[in-house]
């Protein structure tokens, strides 16, 4: 283990030791969006640089799966980006209480953002604000427009049409109904319970009546989207155990599966490998015209590292990055990562437009496991992916699933005890 | 009588080793264990004693996984010497054999697993056995088995023994090249005069050759022991850091892992990994005094 956090070290350091331009300020980003690095180099630096001469940045985006536990380690020995692109809730808070991250809440383009978009990145009593609200990611299907077409079907609303789609296109046997697998387990959660979870629970309500107390997992609302996701097991492909995500991307992208389980932060991968028209829908209703809600989840920020050698220059890219020429930049540059800003942004492709309209017909929330109740040992969300992954699976009945989270919740989450 | 002289080179000489050995592995080791006394408590590191030890033996949301991953590393561990072990010695004795033709070739080719990276075996054994792309259920149906294949890595029950055997092929030249190592320095003579004894073929690498080279195998035991204990990569880059399917292939490693950098939503928690590296300390410690002071003190050794 002691040659795991050298070595970790030691790639914190190489990948900050930057050289510094004559007078030029040069500020290094931390991400772990390393699919961005292009948009970042043509597009969104470009634009800033042009702006504010004397100040250059530098975007050096880690694995997604490392970068909370490299981010700690660079915080901790100092060696860390002058700017941190943040993880929702309690991942941030937890390095703005540690001192790692500054307080911005005296940067007037804050007030660009509503409370909702401000809510991951805040203190619990809301006093301070530590990260620019960038980006939230909406949940729905995307699907295969030609398989659709071929096959002569309509796209579902509610959760019997679902079914029944997926049963057409099972008969007919030339695509596989929906590509999803459960090896990396947290599809299943992500793609799965908290895509189609809000309509049982319907969104804020229950997700606030769980922070409170006054729902618990066991109860039927929570139980039920487990039961749902059971009944994929049998139109998922061959061996979906062993399937991985990018196995799924692959999968339908090159047209083997008509629907696709999907967050919107799929479109521009998607965009670029699939040659077919694809479409959207929202998690499908229990009845015709129910409310239906979606989850609209507040995902990406970006703070400031507390021991930045420059916070002027930092500060001016931030109240940049809360500006609507940002939002515009990013919005169009990224479809499917959708800005926060209160300025609506002008979408100009297609399916990242379809994601947004939902926004106007459906209740929106975010994921029911990132505030606070991921706080405590054991983990809801990293219980959640494994209870989903089950759930599909069909290693335990759903009853068993909530039970086993509610007694993992109340043990250490006062509320629930 | 004058005085023994103080031999200045002895500790010149072992200075730059000793520095370089403390500075990256005493130090850290020491620290891990005093790490693993405290807990951050608001922001502040206080000194709690055993008590991390105690929640991690005694609060079943911890002892629970510990025991888990425990009892994997235990299977993962009697894997390697049920089917590693033994295989890596029949190859030896096979390559051994003065009439083999073409045994440079075969030991290159069974030993270059091991100096490939985990990364890439983890990559390339993931393709072969998906079930998407991968050639393992092609191969099954071209021979009309296809029933037997299975999504392995995907399967609770298979998962880790799958995993196991993955890391067996990639390390089987280790063991093989220790045993051939050994066996080739067993002098000509001794085998001659079993031969006119009446010992031949495979009687004498029973009678002959097997206790001559009991030392080599404690030897790979405990180096398989230490290796398995601290295993950490396969599992990782396979199975990523939650150790799937619902933990079945969580080991040591990862559990130190996920606990004292975090993973996803979970914080890291240095206090508590440390607890964990301890613990793993202290396992690998006891299996090794064992087999110093019980086993190896009473192997026989044979002048050759």
């Amino acid at each position: 283990m002691t040659r795991t956090t050298i070595g970790i070290a030691l790639l914190g350091t190489a990948l900050t030791a930057t050289g510094a331009f004559a007078q030029d300020v040069t500020l290094t980003i931390e991400s772990w969006r390393n699919d961005d690095l292009s948009l970042w180099q043509e597009k969104i630096i470009p634009a800033f640089e042009a702006e504010h001469p004397g100040i250059k940045l530098r975007f050096t985006p880690s694995a997604p799966a490392e970068y909370n536990a490299a981010l700690n380690s660079k915080l901790d020995a100092g060696s860390a980006g002058d700017l941190i692109t943040c993880r929702p809730f309690d991942a941030s808070l937890a390095l703005y209480e540690a001192g790692h991250l500054a307080d911005l809440s005296d940067i007037e383009a804050m007030s660009n953002f509503s409370d909702v978009a401000k809510s991951a990145w805040q203190t619990d009593d809301g006093s301070a604000a530590f990260c620019v609200p960038m980006a939230s990611v909406i949940h729905g299907f995307i699907y295969n427009k030609d398989a659709f077409a071929e096959l002569g079907l309509e796209v579902p609303t509610t959760e019997a049409e679902f079914f029944a789609v997926l049963d057409t296109i099972k008969e007919d046997g030339n695509y596989i109904p929906m590509a999803m697998g459960t090896n990396d387990q947290w599809e299943a959660a992500t793609m799965g319970y908290n895509n189609i979870g809000p309509t049982y629970w319907k969104g804020e309500e229950g997700r606030l009546a769980l922070i409170s107390g006054e729902q618990k997992l066991t109860d039927e609302q929570w139980v039920a989207p487990y039961a749902t996701l059971a009944r994929w097991r049998d139109y998922l492909g061959d061996g979906f155990e062993a399937q991985t995500y990018p196995d799924s991307q692959n999968i339908f992208t090159l047209g083997r599966a008509a629907i696709y389980p999907a967050g919107s932060w799929e479109i521009p991968g998607f965009n670029e490998q699939a040659d077919f028209e694809m479409g959207a829908f929202k998690p499908p209703v229990m009845e015709a015209g129910d409310t239906c809600y979606i989850s609209d989840h507040t995902d990406i920020g970006i703070g400031m590292n507390a021991a930045s050698n420059h916070p002027e220059a930092a500060r001016t890219f931030l109240a940049w990055v809360a500006s609507p020429e940002f939002a515009t930049i990013f919005g169009n540059a990224l479809p499917g990562f959708f800005p926060l800003s209160d300025t609506p942004v002008e979408l100009e492709d297609p399916l990242a437009q379809q994601f947004a309209s939902w926004r106007a017909d459906c209740e929106s929330t975010i994921r029911s496991t990132y505030q606070i109740l991921s706080r405590g040992t054991p983990n809801l969300e990293n219980e959640t992916w494994g209870a989903a992954a089950a759930a599909i699976k069909g290693t335990s009945t759903p009853e068993e699933l909530g039970a086993s989270l509610q007694e993992g919740l109340a043990s250490w989450y006062a509320p629930q005890q | 009588m004058s005085r023994p002289r103080i031999r200045w080179h002895i500790p010149i000489f072992l200075a730059p080793a000793v520095a370089v050995y403390s500075a990256v592995m005493v130090f850290p080791l020491f620290n891990t264990l005093r790490l693993a006394l405290f807990s951050k408590i608001e922001q502040q590191q206080v000194f709690v004693g055993l008590q991390n030890f105690q929640t991690l033996f005694l609060d079943p949301n911890w002892s629970e996984q510990f025991w888990n991953a425990l009892a994997n590393n235990f299977w993962f561990f009697l894997i390697h010497m049920l089917v590693q072990n033994p295989i890596g010695i029949a190859l030896a004795a096979i390559l051994s054999h003065p009439r083999l033709r073409f045994a440079a070739l075969y030991r290159s080719a069974i030993f270059i697993p091991t100096i490939l990276s985990f990364v890439i075996v983890g990559f390339a054994w993931k393709l072969i056995l998906s079930p998407i792309w991968g050639i393992a259920p092609s191969m099954l149906d071209a021979v009309g088995l296809k029933f037997l294949y299975a999504p392995w890595l995907g399967k609770e029950e298979y998962a880790l023994t799958t995993l196991a055997l993955i890391s067996v092929w990639q390390f089987i030249g280790i063991p093989m090249m220790l045993t051939y190592a050994a066996l080739i320095t067993i002098p000509e003579e001794i085998v001659e005069a079993g031969e006119i004894d009446g010992i031949t073929g495979i009687s004498a690498f029973w009678k002959i050759k097997l206790p001559l080279i009991l030392p080599t195998i404690g030897i790979i035991s405990i180096l398989t022991f230490v290796g398995n204990f601290n295993a950490f990569d396969l599992i990782y880059v396979a199975q990523g850091a939650l150790a799937g399917p619902d933990f079945s292939t969580d080991i040591l490693g990862t559990f130190m892992y996920r606990t004292f950098f975090g993973f996803q939503l979970q914080l890291g928690d240095p206090h508590m990994g440390s607890a964990i590296a301890g613990a793993m300390f202290a396992i690998i410690l006891l299996g090794v005094s064992i087999y110093l002071f019980a086993i190896q003190t009473r192997m026989r050794r044979y002048q050759l």
